[in-house]
């Protein structure tokens, strides 16, 4: 079963490596990763999107809990949520083409970024759903590459996940 | 008051109340090495190889309950310590592990004896850290002690930079530590203990598994005083023994691959396992299809991540051993009533316990040679238990967990999870110096001891009178023992067909070599090993195709040993 994690952690050198080292290591999967600073410059937040079956998620979100530098993991399969990705696609643009993709990026409410010549480089953004549709869609006029972020996400409505400052978290030692 | 990066090294040792360090010195300890010398305060054991100074302070830390530290340089001094560290983290050991680097400017550089030790250490320590900055180093050594000894122990690297080391800043040591992302639970949830207690009572065939945590946690009272109370059967884990005492009527002795018949028997046939400070190791579970298909099982463990990882359990509790079990003794002490019950209930089983210690208790056959298992008995004997015990891997280190009994906590020092062969000798040494006093013993085979045997220069050096008990069978006896079973009795690689004459070489070292030839010499020439006050080698060839059993083959259910 496929599950979207969101994990913050300490905004410190090595952290990534932790995080993508313990998956490799215990060899659970990682179908895509996006971290970035959050509001909070000490902290960051990765959205991580994972599978597996009931005991290997258990698995993971307890060693994910189990790094030191890792201060809340949250499975969004607990909550609802919004999650979108981005992607930019370059593809064929020549004449007879280029009123086609225009529509395509048009009915998808996405922008073209880039132009040359013979191609066109597109922005979209979205769920999963949308952006398969789209990418079928693209496929038969000829897609050159492909870069996409992997999905963020966040829960919806006024749920936020934040951390509880000032309560002692951290063990403490006298 | 301004410092050096090496002052203030030394005076976080001190404030942290470290007494010892074992240390190998090379160009990136220069700065420290030199503080050092004017610190008389801490004993500074220079060892022969950095893999012996991390099982050393591996072995101090097991014996003594402290935090054991050790301090190497960059590059090659700190790979070598990955083996150490990795014993330590599989065996929940807290030790903290300073490596020193090249330059800051240099990092990354490809510089002469650089390595990315931070990098090759990540997956093997609990965390680790790269000083940048002298202002960080007090804080982060604070750290680094915390995290090792609280919530599961565990080795930390500390890589210090060697112009870090020369950095002079301001110094106050950190009176407390604040980590907000590190918070581990000691307090086991009030509801699911009492669930555990209600389940406990109303079984009839319950049994207690403990392992590493009852020792780590000091819940070695507490454990008595619950298997007591009911009237528990109490098998061990490897690292569980010595938790509680091998000698008392209700231990049916280790459980697993070379367990008891009983414990082995008791576990598969359960309806109640309660699992403290255990985690449900592939060699102490067999075949987990097939381990204990009638039990519910309750499990007590200070790392969530242990719960539920191989076994499915059905009472999880997260918590420090030690405060749960006095928690479980309250609330049994509210249910008196169902007590008498209770007792009753699990009459037949204790009964049937009974049965299976008497009809295949641990035993082996005499014939012409000298047997291994007699040797381990006869060490218990004369030490009457109160001696600290290190072991090497493999049979010598089965061969003592069966025969010998571990009568009290921290006295047994062998590497349980990663299984490291060469571990026993540094522990023993780190053990001993922690202890000048007692009787520490490696009981090794000819194999192992031969991973880390430079380290008798080491105990020669520092007046460290260990006993190193050879059980000098010419094999790598637990890997023959395998081939003998699977793979048709090819011996291939397991054969020494060389091996030094253990006893010349002790002598070489101005060490003493004893070697025992026959049955009636072992007592009297044990005696006079024990007794004298040096560092000692006991070449004792034995049969040299013994083997260790009961034994459950890889992957098999617990209940089908091969007893011969």
């Amino acid at each position: 079963m496929r599950h979207i994690i969101s994990v913050l952690v300490e905004n410190e050198f090595g952290v990534l490596s932790r995080v993508a080292g313990l998956f490799s290591g215990r060899g659970f999967n990682i179908e895509s990763l996006c971290v970035a600073e959050t509001l909070d410059p000490t902290i960051s937040s990765m959205t991580i999107v994972t599978s597996g079956n009931d005991t290997i998620i258990e698995q993971i979100l307890k060693q994910l809990n189990k790094l030191i530098n890792v201060i809340k993991v949250t499975d969004f399969r607990e909550m609802d949520y919004v999650s979108r990705e981005m992607v930019l696609v370059k593809v064929n643009a020549e004449e007879k083409k280029r009123e086609e993709v225009l529509r395509m990026v048009e009915i998808f409410r996405g922008k073209i970024i880039d132009v040359s010549p013979k191609t066109y480089t597109l922005l979209i953004t979205g769920d999963e759903d949308k952006i398969k549709a789209f990418l079928e869609l693209l496929k038969p006029i000829g897609i050159k590459e492909l870069v996409r972020t992997g999905p963020v996400a966040i829960a919806r409505g006024e749920k936020v996940i934040k951390i509880k400052e000032k309560q002692s978290k951290g063990g403490e030692d006298g | 008051m301004k410092k050096t990066g090496s002052q203030i090294f030394v005076e976080c040792l001190k404030m942290e109340g470290v007494d010892t360090i074992f240390c190998y010195p090379g160009g990136a300890t220069l700065n420290i090495t030199d503080v050092l010398s004017q610190s008389p305060e801490i004993k500074q054991i220079v060892v022969r190889h950095e893999q012996g100074a991390v099982h050393a302070s591996d072995g101090y830390a097991r014996a003594t309950g402290k935090v054991g530290v050790c301090l190497v340089t960059s590059g090659p001094g700190a790979t070598n310590t990955v083996t150490g560290i990795a014993t330590a983290y599989m065996d929940s050991i807290p030790i903290v592990v300073f490596t020193c680097q090249v330059t800051t400017m240099l990092i990354g550089n490809d510089a002469f004896q650089e390595a990315d030790i931070v990098g090759i250490t990540r997956p093997c320590t609990k965390h680790n850290y790269l000083v940048k900055d002298v202002k960080d180093l007090a804080r982060i050594i604070k750290e680094a002690f915390y995290l090792a000894r609280s919530g599961r122990p565990g080795p930390i690297l500390v890589d210090i930079p060697k112009d870090v080391s020369a950095q002079v800043c301001d110094f106050k040591y950190p009176e407390k530590v604040f980590i907000r992302s590190y918070q581990p639970t000691y307090v086991g949830h009030a509801g699911q203990i009492k669930r555990a207690v209600k389940l406990i009572l109303s079984s009839k065939r319950p049994i207690l598994y403990t392992g590493g945590g009852i020792i780590s946690s000091g819940a070695s009272q507490e454990l008595i005083k619950l298997a007591e109370k009911l009237s528990l059967p109490v098998t061990n884990t490897l690292m569980g023994l010595g938790g509680f005492p091998g000698n008392h009527k209700q231990f049916l002795g280790m459980l697993g691959m070379h367990g008891t018949y009983a414990a082995n028997m008791a576990i598969t046939n359960s309806d109640a396992i309660i699992a403290i400070g255990a985690r449900f190791d592939d060699r102490a579970t067999g075949n987990t299809d097939a381990f204990a298909p009638h039990a519910q099982i309750i499990h007590v463990d200070i790392d969530p991540t242990s719960i539920s990882k191989s076994i499915k359990v059905h009472i999880p509790i997260v918590g420090d051993s030690k405060n749960v079990i006095k928690k479980m003794l309250e609330f049994i002490d509210d249910e008196k009533d169902s007590i008498k019950d209770y007792k009753e209930g699990i009459k037949d089983w204790l009964e049937q316990i009974e049965k299976w210690k008497k009809q295949y208790p641990l035993t082996y056959s005499k014939g012409d040679r000298l047997k291994p298992q007699y040797v381990i008995e006869r060490i218990y004997a004369l030490t009457k238990g109160d001696a600290i015990i290190s072991t090497e891997v493999g049979q010598n280190q089965m061969w003592t967990a069966q025969f010998y009994k571990f009568l009290k906590p921290r006295t047994i020092l062998t590497s349980g999870g990663l299984g490291t062969m060469g571990y026993g000798f540094p522990a023993a040494i780190g053990a001993q110096v922690a202890f000048p006093d007692r009787l520490v013993i490696d009981i090794a085979g000819d194999g192992s001891i031969q991973m880390n045997i430079q380290e008798l220069a080491t105990a020669v050096q520092f007046n460290l009178p260990v006993k190193v008990v050879i059980l000098n069978n010419g094999f790598l006896g637990m890997v023959r023992q395998w081939q003998e079973l699977f793979y048709g009795k090819r011996y291939t690689w397991t054969h020494m067909n060389f091996a030094p004459d253990f006893v010349k070489l002790a002598q070489a070292y101005n060490a003493v070599g004893y070697r025992i030839e026959k049955e009636e010499e072992v007592d009297k020439i044990l005696k006079e090993a024990f007794a004298n006050k040096r560092p000692t080698f006991i070449d004792v060839p034995v049969d040299p195709e013994e083997g260790v059993y009961p034994m459950v083959p890889a992957g098999a259910a617990l209940r089908d040993m091969l007893l011969v």
